[in-house]
């Protein structure tokens, strides 16, 4: 029955309906497979069999009793950024060490009450900052890619790294992921899925570990645009616990795929043509114009001048608000505690031991930015930028512009501790076409568009209007349809 | 920015050092809880006592991937207070996180407003006195502002050998800060002051703001400079909970300062702690030790912002707040400003003196309030909440003399039952036999016999008539008390032949 693993939600959702198998047997392939392969990608950091098992049995009496819901009986992984009751939270950070949160997470709850079944926690940047996985408590996942030719084990990017690998290693039938900077479409190019991050306020972030407050965002990483349209809608909702979730109904996803193209505007930004970007890139980029050219829509050059600013802003916001979301970690309610002499002393060791180094390092940019004296200079700056950022975008909707379309990221998935050596602007490079995104609170999409000279998956990137991720699931579809869908070749 | 100069110097408030007069300049900020079901950003109850822990939402805890919610109501009364201010209403304002390291403070960082705080600028009437002439002095002092805020926890330190405990039922209820401008310029107004705003919160119901639940606290601004001369350097003394203790540190620290000045020395510019055991402040924290507290905006929780209506649906259920109770007593009630300032100082002493005033003799009513009853409330630690005689009873004392049925000094007499033994004054009356006697026959006959007894007297009062006095001493003692004491007033005349 292997070949379970392999269905898309849609495909499931269909199989289920006509009864071809169980909730309870797809559940069992997963689990299955997971038992098979995780210790090669190590991409769960927790599994939960029996807690799946129940579930996927609950699924199948709801679907005999003709109750099934959205996602009755698919089999997903959550992020380990999502606290779910009873079961392993940490963020993959050591300072969580043990946690197991009493609630569940407004995203994860709402999944369970849409038929979804939990197969286990994925591992991830520890709490969500990196863009290789290299950062987690956990150590490193594998992507399931390799180069043609090659054994070498190759980054599945971040932070939603777990994610992106399950899904593409048909771990999970579909992962939940957040993405800040761009951790869910960095992540969904390196490994040929698809990744939607929201618009700001779509997904409630209560329950989920807060990185940079003004721009973490939920959404899943699928192996199909259709998929994350299914899996969106049931992630997203209003909530009163999160005074910044937006009450703007949640449109039927899915209803958009399929729509034509034909006579929209899809903007191209100039300064997304940056110096040195590899001329595989720029190829993949015309590529994807000349589909959306042949589907009928229009291409429009635009300018996002301020784009430029967006990642050094992006690493005095974020790093700020992280500083200060993560003081909590004190070691005196939950998690690690490394004693010490006196309360100082036990913050000291606690903070040493439990923060990982690239943690350490934004924690101390952000402390560093907020100071007295440097506020003006380094933060209030920022968020100026920030809002011409947005205003960019403002000015290409407001003319018109339906979706903009450009790189996911400006390279393939690159090797395990191959940037090791490298500084860390190095690494936050990876994140240069996804930032301005979050900066602007805009949704945008990552769909696989191609291969490289090397045979890595490369994608293109959508970016929308506030709360129009129907638009990027009907211009999405068009990428996906041209180019096909991408799966490794399996080694493991 | 400068800070203007708004009051003149008072050659009453000047201390005077070794080498010539100095002057007090004193700022307050004032932390009132805000009285709510419950706390600022959670749901968790702010009910005071409870075992320690009792009270702590996920939120209050800080437990991950937790977000606040702003409570509505804390809202309200920070606007009430702001429209019982007569202060500037922000219909935008912004929460910031105030960040520092402490056991007490789970986030890691508190939830205060900074530069957008939801109440501007306002003013305070304070009546300072009296002095020895029972004479008040109005004085105004400027508030700065008014912000909502979360307080901390607790930490406990005695209850294990070698750690501490913690005790979140605090953290995060709503703290209201009124910051006041630099205005007052003795500790006489400072305590008057505090006192003011504690009335204010009080009358609005938006803070309970007991100072011995801690519920009020202040933080004191205390500098000194010479008569004329611009704002010295100022020290700030944390967390005084006591009028008497926030008097006791603002003289310390005036003098304490005066004596660095003289000496030659600089003040300062510090954090101190009062220890009121000893009497005296003590440096906590220098400037350069401050904590550099890192404001920026929450990004949790979006701008605060209301519109016209809300503020004038809240104006419109404002209590009558005591500046406007003390003109309509004055004006309505021929009051004294003395008698006044008494009855508007707690709201509940003014309701309960306005019900004893309902159809009766208003300056009447205010004595008994005053002198009897409160006399009464305080001698037995009492308050007017736990008053044992009721306004109403009071009233129907207070019927009993104006009809007649009792005089005034068996009226004071009931009152004593009442107060010691409770029950209602007509049925003391009756139970007892203390309805004045108005029988002409009756009285005539015990004014007759005092005559008779004293043929010394009788002599005498002729030469001097006020000793008529002695007379009616002895007639009432005769009588008990009840007789009418005009009725042996007139009696007496008529007999001993005086006019």
């Amino acid at each position: 029955m292997s070949d379970l693993t392999s269905l898309t939600i849609a495909g499931i959702r269909e199989a289920l309906a006509t009864k071809t198998f169980s909730a309870l047997e797809l559940t069992d392939a997963y689990l299955a497979a997971i038992n098979k392969a995780n210790d090669k990608f190590n991409a769960y950091v927790a599994l939960t069999p029996d807690k799946a098992r129940d579930m996927a049995r609950a699924s199948d009496a709801r679907i005999a009793a003709g109750e099934a819901g959205a996602l009755e009986g698919v089999p997903l992984g959550i992020k380990d950024l999502f606290c779910t009751r009873g079961v392993h939270s940490q963020a993959c950070s050591h300072i969580l060490d043990g946690f197991k949160p009493a609630y569940e997470s407004t995203v994860t709850a709402n999944l369970w009450a849409d038929g979804a079944v939990m197969l286990g926690k994925l591992n991830m940047d520890e709490f969500a900052m990196g863009s290789s996985n290299e950062t987690s408590y956990y150590g490193p996942v594998v992507n399931p890619w390799r180069s043609t030719g090659s054994n070498a084990d190759l980054v599945p990017g971040g932070s939603s790294g777990g994610s992106a690998a399950a899904v593409a290693a048909n771990m999970c039938a579909g992962a939940t992921a957040t993405d800040t900077g761009g951790s869910i479409r960095q992540p969904a190019a390196f490994t040929g899925t698809v990744g939607i991050k929201p618009t700001y306020g779509r997904c409630s972030r209560w329950g989920t570990i807060a990185f940079a407050s003004s721009l973490d965002q939920a959404g899943p990483i699928t192996r199909t645009v259709r998929d994350a349209a299914i899996l969106l809608k049931s992630m997203a909702s209003v909530d009163d616990k999160d005074t910044t979730s937006a009450d703007v109904e949640v449109p039927d996803y899915e209803t958009a795929i399929g729509g034509s193209v034909k006579g929209l505007k899809i903007g191209i930004p100039k300064e997304y043509r940056m110096d040195g970007m590899p001329a595989e890139i720029e190829e993949l980029w015309q590529r994807g114009i000349g589909w959306y050219r042949d589907a009928g829509a229009e291409m429009v050059d635009i300018s996002l001048p301020y784009t430029k600013y967006a990642l050094p802003a992006y690493y005095i916001v974020a790093p700020a608000e992280a500083s200060s979301n993560l003081a909590r970690y004190d070691g005196v309610r939950y998690g690690l505690r490394v004693p010490g002499d006196d309360v100082i002393d036990m913050y000291e060791n606690t903070r040493a031991a439990g923060f990982g180094q690239e943690v350490k390092r934004r924690v101390l940019i952000g402390t560093y930015v907020l100071s007295a004296g440097y506020y003006d200079a380094y933060y209030l700056r920022a968020q100026k930028v920030r809002t011409l950022i947005k205003k960019d975008f403002e000015d290409a909707f407001d003319a018109g512009i339906d979706a903009i379309l450009t790189p996911a990221t400006p390279s393939a998935a690159f090797g395990i501790a191959e940037m090791a050596t490298a500084s860390p602007v190095e690494m936050y490079l990876n994140d240069i076409f996804t930032v301005t995104v979050n900066m602007a609170g805009l949704p945008g999409i990552a769909v696989p568009a191609g291969l490289d000279n090397a045979g890595l998956p490369l994608a293109l990137q959508l970016i929308g209007r506030p709360f129009d991720e129907a638009m990027l699931f009907r211009t999405g579809q068009v990428i996906e349809d041209a180019a096909g869908r991408f799966v490794p070749e399996r080694w493991w | 920015m400068p800070i203007a100069e708004t009051r003149n110097t008072n050659p009453k408030n000047l201390i005077s050092g070794a080498t010539g007069d100095w002057e007090v300049i004193i700022g307050l900020e004032v932390h009132a809880q805000v009285l709510s079901a419950s706390k600022l950003f959670s749901g968790a109850s702010t009910e005071f006592g409870g075992e320690p822990n009792d009270h702590v939402s996920l939120v209050d805890a800080a437990m991950p991937g937790m977000l606040p919610v702003i409570n509505e109501e804390c809202v309200k009364q920070a606007v009430r207070t702001g429209l019982g201010l007569k202060a500037k209403i922000n219909h935008r304002s912004v929460f910031a996180r105030k960040n520092y390291f402490y056991p007490d403070l789970p986030q890691g960082y508190q939830i205060s407003q900074f530069d957008q705080p939801i109440i501007g600028e306002g003013e305070i009437i304070v009546e300072v006195g009296p002095d020895r002439q029972g004479e008040f002095e109005e004085i105004r002092v400027g508030v700065e502002r008014l912000h909502l805020e979360q307080d901390a926890g607790k930490s406990l330190h005695d209850q294990h050998p070698t750690m501490s405990y913690v005790d979140l039922n605090r953290s995060g209820v709503a703290l209201m800060e009124i910051v006041s401008k630099p205005d007052m310029r003795s500790s006489e107004e400072a305590k008057a002051y505090i006192n003011k705003v504690r009335t204010i919160l009080r009358y609005l119901g938006t803070s309970d703001a007991d100072m011995e639940k801690g519920n009020l606290r202040a933080d004191v601004n205390v500098s000194v400079r010479r008569p004329g001369e611009p704002f010295g350097i100022r020290s700030e003394i944390k967390n005084v909970n006591s009028l008497r203790f926030a008097g006791q540190a603002i003289d310390y620290e005036a003098r304490r300062q005066i004596g660095v000045l003289e000496d030659g020395g600089v003040v300062d510019q510090e954090t101190r702690l009062f220890d009121p055991a000893k009497g005296e402040t003590r440096s906590m924290r220098s400037k350069e030790e401050a904590h550099d507290y890192r404001y920026f905006p929450d990004p949790d929780l979006l701008p605060l912002e209301f519109d016209d209506a809300f503020v004038e649906a809240l104006k419109a259920d404002l209590p009558e707040l005591p500046d406007e109770k003390r003109e309509r007593f004055q004006s309505d009630f021929g009051l004294s400003a003395y008698d006044t300032d008494i009855l508007v100082s707690d709201r509940a002493i003014a309701d309960y003196f306005e019900a004893v005033a309902d159809g009766r003799d208003a300056k009447q009513a205010a004595n008994w309030v005053i002198n009897d009853l409160l006399g009464h409330l305080k001698k037995a630690g009492e308050t007017i909440e736990t008053t044992p005689v009721s306004a109403a009873q009071l009233g129907a004392l207070l019927d009993l003399q104006s009809e007649d049925v009792i005089s005034g000094k068996i009226a004071k007499d009931v009152f004593e039952i009442m107060f010691s033994e409770g029950g209602d004054p007509r049925d003391i009356v009756e139970a007892r036999g203390l309805t004045q006697v108005t029988d002409t026959g009756a009285i005539e006959k015990l004014v007759d016999e005092v005559i008779a007894a004293n043929a010394d007297k009788v002599a005498q009062v002729a030469e001097k008539p006020s000793m008529i006095g002695w007379f009616v001493g002895q007639v009432m003692k005769a009588s008990q008390g009840k007789a009418n004491p005009q009725a042996v007033n007139k009696l007496l005349k008529d007999k001993l032949g005086l006019d």
